[in-house]
């Protein structure tokens, strides 16, 4: 079936190429030529949209709301996800397996169930509309799969080690930031690649958790786009493309970590 | 050796982080799908399982979110996880050619829902969309759609997006399981006589259980919450017609108000999804013992 393989593989890639190309040609495009002429390059390229987007759009801003809750969530949540990972180990087993299992059960609980209750409660601590809120969300939201990233390597940590450093004097504290954590920065990695995807293009808490034009996030702001840039492709593909930097220039760099961090616990089973 | 007190420490912030925003939470959910709050008034009656009655018995929309539902993710999980082992086969060995084209499949996943969905909704534009161009070009204009103004196809033009989105991030876990895999295995096979074909289904296939576990189970949790996709494309449009359980439970609560029949719709999601989950594991797992 040799025949068939080679194809079929350059056939995906270029259901993956055309229209990301689609999407770069576009943005460089003036609405008319557009309409006119989707598919092909037409006459000239322009800049307009990318004009139109940043004198209209506080897309810096927008920017700068995403970083700030992706940066302070994955803080918080790498912190405290070693931390229960580093108790895990030092707990009773028993115990140490039951904390292990109400985290995993944690990561198959789909985010719409709680969205409700979650709203409430943020709205009776007044912290709707709010960046903090934000983060404190996110960051809780992402608990499950840290422990279970971070806490599934660590448990392939030598036993001894920990105790000889124990024998030696040092304290929990000590062992846990000077030993457990970074023995453990490969997982610490890929758990903050894979929760940093996840915050910076999450839709729904921002939907939810945040109502004025200035504690926007880019997923949000882009798809506000879609309301005042009615199908001026242009304009959203633009936004599109500006949105997405971080993450591409990110994976270009980091793309060992991005993988390791979407595939992380996947094979041990 | 014995556990110190100072270690439960460790557990304070994070546990309280996530008892806070995430196990109260789950537990109040269930308490309101009890009520008949519209979330913002002060005074709610207690309607027992009124709402959950009502959902089965009478709301035909909420029937067609669960039969989107169910054609979405059935649709997405088998073609998903046939392409990504398909791909993950093909592209096993470590040629500089492999490596492009992985990476170059994974890229999408990096993508925000958001831009995936503008995308796609671009793709399927019934005047100036590609995907008809193209099929014009190659003769099968025939076949040219509203591709997601048309209510019977837009829940499977949604998968497809969806699709396009994971599939090289699943190819990645299937690579890691092939690449387990002993190559001594498929030699002792080879040297025996067996075919390609019969490698496969003899040798790598059963070895391949753990990875096909996870990818099945994967794609299942991750194609129900498909949430942003489905809102950005179609926010369950039109009319119905792509409603899904996610979407549904977000226009009962913040559109309509209905936050207590909401509330159940929710608990019946994650009920139908533990179920699932479980019995993937449970098939897949006894196939492995046997």
């Amino acid at each position: 079936m040799r025949w068939l393989r080679i194809p079929l593989v350059w056939i995906y890639a270029l259901l993956i190429l055309i229209p990301v190309a689609v999407v770069i040609e576009s943005s460089f495009k003036s609405l008319v030529d557009l309409y006119a002429n989707p598919l092909w390059p037409s006459s000239g390229l322009t800049t307009g949209a990318y004009h139109t987007l940043t004198s209209e759009v506080p897309l810096l801003h927008y920017f700068v709301n995403s970083a700030e809750v992706t940066v302070a969530a994955l803080v918080m949540v790498l912190l405290f996800g070693a931390m229960i990972s580093y108790a895990i180990l030092r707990l009773p087993r028993v115990l140490g397996y039951v904390v292990y299992g109400v985290f995993s059960v944690g990561m198959m609980i789909p985010t719409q169930v709680n969205m409700i209750p979650v709203y409430l409660e943020m709205t009776k601590l007044n912290l709707v509309d709010t960046l903090g809120g934000l983060i404190l969300v996110e960051a809780a939201f992402l608990m499950p799969v840290s422990v279970f990233i971070i806490g599934g390597f660590m448990r392939t940590m030598s036993r001894e080690l920990l105790e000889a450093a124990t024998v030696d004097g040092a304290n929990e504290w000590q062992i846990f930031w000077r030993i457990a954590t970074p023995l453990s920065l490969p997982s610490v990695a890929s758990t903050a690649i894979f929760g940093g995807v996840i915050v910076w293009n999450d839709l729904l808490f921002p939907l939810l958790l945040t109502k004025s034009n200035t504690n926007r996030t880019i997923p949000l702001a882009l798809l506000s786009f879609t309301g005042e840039y009615q199908t001026n492709y242009p304009v959203i593909f633009a936004g599109v493309l500006l949105s997405s930097i971080p993450m591409v220039v990110l994976y270009v760099f980091l793309q060992r970590y991005f993988i390791a961090g979407m595939t992380a616990g996947a094979v041990k089973g | 050796m014995k556990t110190k007190k100072s270690i439960y420490l460790f557990m304070i912030p994070g546990g309280l982080l996530f008892l806070v925003f995430f196990a109260v939470p789950t537990i109040y959910g269930l308490s309101l799908s009890f009520t008949n709050w519209d979330g913002l008034s002060n005074g709610f009656k207690w309607v027992g399982f009124s709402n959950y009655v009502n959902l089965f018995t009478n709301d035909t929309t909420f029937h067609q979110a669960v039969g989107n539902t169910l054609k979405f993710v059935v649709s997405v999980v088998i073609i998903q996880s046939f392409f990504s082992l398909v791909f993950a086969l093909i592209l096993l060995r470590n040629t500089k050619v492999n490596v492009f084209l992985r990476t170059l499949y994974f890229f999408p996943t990096i993508l925000a829902s958001v831009s995936v969905a503008f995308i796609w909704t671009f793709i399927y534009d019934p005047n100036i969309g590609i995907l008809n161009a193209v099929l014009k070009i190659v003769g099968l204009g025939h076949l040219a759609h509203a591709w997601i103004g048309d209510p019977t196809m837009v829940i499977y033009s949604l998968a497809m997006a969806e699709i396009w989105a994971h599939t090289g991030q699943l190819l990645i876990i299937y690579l890691a399981g092939l690449q387990q895999i002993p190559v001594e295995m498929n030699e002792v096979a080879r040297i025996e006589g067996a075919s390609r074909w019969q490698i496969f289904w003899k040798v790598t296939w059963p070895l391949l259980t753990p990875a096909t576990t996870i990818v099945v189970a994967y794609t299942t949790i991750q194609s129900f919450r498909a949430f942003d996709l489905v809102y950005a494309m179609t926010n369950g449009g039109p009319g119905s017609s792509s409603e899904i359980l996610a979407t549904y439970i977000y226009h009962q609560a913040f559109q309509y108000n209905h936050v207590g029949y909401a509330s159940a719709v929710a608990m019946i999601f994650m009920v139908v999804i533990a179920i699932i989950t479980m019995l993937q594991f449970g098939i897949l797992r006894f196939r492995k013992s046997a």
